[in-house]
């Protein structure tokens, strides 16, 4: 069995160690972990949504979380960031570690936690009553931030990183809603940048945007995760295959099989994993 | 078949010559007040009976004066009271669902609303004017206040009800506080309709007589201490009308077209100013 293929229940044995091990190991310093979950389950009320997860995401690659509908892979997503919470009835067991920080630990404020984990959403949702600029910088400014300088700066950095500042540096005064689907949802990464996050959170990211946009934001992941750590929930397997160094197959609430993207396409080691990928099932 | 489809047709046709009626009569009506209205009561309205004080029964001429600035004055303050406890208890209603007090909050508002005013200026009386010993426009403004909540209230939580959920998501997920994100990203997504509610409620006050008969009291003179008895417009209709005097009827008349307009005015400059707004 390959080192990379972690298949569910010995997750941690081998991963455990990467930190410190894949440093001396690996060719570059990348392989470091940012994220660990250990033991994570969620509930609605008495219905259990993921069952006992254990991940470790890796610093600055892209993670794709993939699964049927309804397998729990988005709820796992909004743990990371304790978006989930917000849910009514909602209950989180087991531990989420940034960076040996456990987020669900006594003492941390979900704001703080969620300044340090950005999210994307499924749908485009730029603030309708803001101009294009003060959607990016809508972190700031909503905490107060004001210094004109650092905003512009901050807009321009964002906004280049989110691949729209060609499209829009002439019309920044213009609402946010009035870009196209596309552009809204780089607007959003660019706010989500903005407040320069360690771990991004993608929903489901393109599954409201037509392929052309799509290609976009997927060219956007590979040049964001120089700077950021990424993890992607996606319907799309092709998409999961492109844009991911390390995929997660989630059924019924379980992680089935957390590996490599190439392994885990080319040569799953769970049954369920093949059956998925090649369309059997889901 | 082809008999089917002729008579789903009429079927068709009916209903819309129902629904044709429907509209028509309920704006025949509104027309209609609107005219009689206008008939009776333009006559009366110069720049004297807008500008001039009342006169004494039996003298020609005078105006109403100090009951439209009364009026004014009653209600902006009424609105001081009503416009943060409505929209305030609305965002608690709406943005922390999981108390249970925001929903019993919610079912009172409108059976509040159903409380007759004439109950609503008693209520106002035992609760300001017998404790301060006497009539004044405060206590009329507390009154007014008592209608004005409920409709703010429940307008202002049809409003911020229609706000989704991914803004307030968008927002959280930057790491903005639960107040911050209310402040600069719900009540501004939401800014039309909760001043559109309002506007309802200023102008659903802005009508009313019953709750001044026991409050702001009427007041033949100038005046704008709040602690004083004031004149208010319904309220000189009311008693103009009821009165003796021919010149009295033609002055309730012309009152009641000031008030008409000054209603009609501030939905049209709300929706003019509105409009312009989301043209930014």
């Amino acid at each position: 069995m390959n080192s990379e293929t972690y298949v569910m229940g010995n997750t941690f044995d081998n991963a455990e160690p990467i930190a410190a091990q894949k440093v001396s190991d690996a060719p570059n310093m990348s392989e470091l972990v940012r994220m660990r979950v250990e033991s994570l389950s969620v509930y609605y009320g008495k219905v259990a949504a993921v069952k006992k997860v254990d991940m470790s995401i890796k610093t600055r690659k892209v993670t794709a979380l993939i699964g049927p509908s309804g397998c729990g892979k988005s709820t796992f997503l909004r743990c990371l960031n304790r978006m989930h919470e917000l849910t009514p009835g909602a209950r989180v067991e087991g531990k989420v570690l940034l960076d040996e920080q456990d987020l669900y630990g006594p003492g941390m404020d979900p704001v703080d936690v969620r300044r340090r984990v950005g999210m994307v959403f499924q749908k485009p949702n730029p603030f309708p009553n803001m101009s294009v600029r003060d959607n990016v910088i809508a972190g700031f400014k909503l905490n107060g931030v004001r210094d004109r300088r650092v905003l512009d700066e901050v807009v321009e950095k964002s906004l280049r990183d989110a691949a729209l500042w060609q499209e829009v540096k002439d019309n920044l005064q213009k609402s946010g809603a009035s870009l196209s689907g596309g552009q809204q949802q780089r607007l959003c990464i660019a706010r989500a940048l903005a407040v320069n996050p360690e771990v991004l959170l993608m929903d489901e990211p393109c599954s409201a945007l037509d392929p052309i946009a799509t290609a976009k934001i997927e060219e956007l992941i590979h040049e964001l995760k120089e700077q950021v750590t990424i993890a992607i929930v996606t319907h799309n397997m092709q998409q999961a295959a492109r844009v991911s160094d390390f995929t997660g197959f989630f059924y019924l609430g379980e992680l089935i099989e957390y590996g490599e993207t190439g392994k885990l396409f080319t040569t799953p080691e769970v049954r369920q994993t093949e059956d998925y990928i090649t369309g059997r099932f889901g | 078949m082809d008999k089917h489809f002729r008579f789903r047709k009429f079927v068709e046709r009916a209903n819309w010559f129902v629904m044709l009626c429907c509209i028509s009569i309920s704006l025949f009506f509104l027309v209609a007040i609107f005219g009689y209205v206008l008939v009776n009561g333009a006559s009366s309205i110069d720049w004297e009976f807008l500008t001039a004080m009342p006169v004494p029964a039996g003298e020609s001429g005078g105006g109403i004066a100090n009951a439209l600035v009364g009026s004014v004055l009653v209600v902006f303050i009424a609105s001081l009271m009503a416009l943060p406890i409505g929209i305030g208890a609305a965002i608690f209603i709406n943005e922390f669902p999981s108390h249970g007090l925001g929903r019993t909050v919610r079912f009172l508002a409108e059976v509040l609303t159903g409380v007759p005013s004439i109950v609503v200026g008693l209520f106002a009386y035992a609760l300001v004017v017998l404790p301060t010993g006497g009539f004044s426009a405060i206590s009329g403004s507390v009154a007014y206040a008592f209608i004005m909540v409920p409709i703010v209230l429940i307008s202002a939580h049809e409003a911020l009800r229609l706000v989704p959920d991914s803004l307030r998501e968008a927002s959280l997920a930057l790491g903005i506080p639960k107040w911050r994100t209310i402040m600069g990203v719900v009540l501004p997504v939401s800014s039309r309709a909760l001043i559109t509610g309002a506007v309802l409620a200023f102008s659903r006050a802005l009508g009313e007589a019953a709750p001044m008969l026991f409050t702001a009291f009427g007041n033949s003179f100038w005046n704008l201490n709040p602690t004083k008895p004031i004149a208010t417009v319904p309220l000189l209709i009311y008693t103009y009308a009821t009165g003796p005097y021919e010149d009295w009827h033609r002055k309730a008349w012309g009152a009641s077209f000031v008030l008409l307009v000054l209603v009609l005015m501030t939905s049209v400059l709300t929706r003019a100013f509105l409009r312009g707004k989301s043209d930014e």
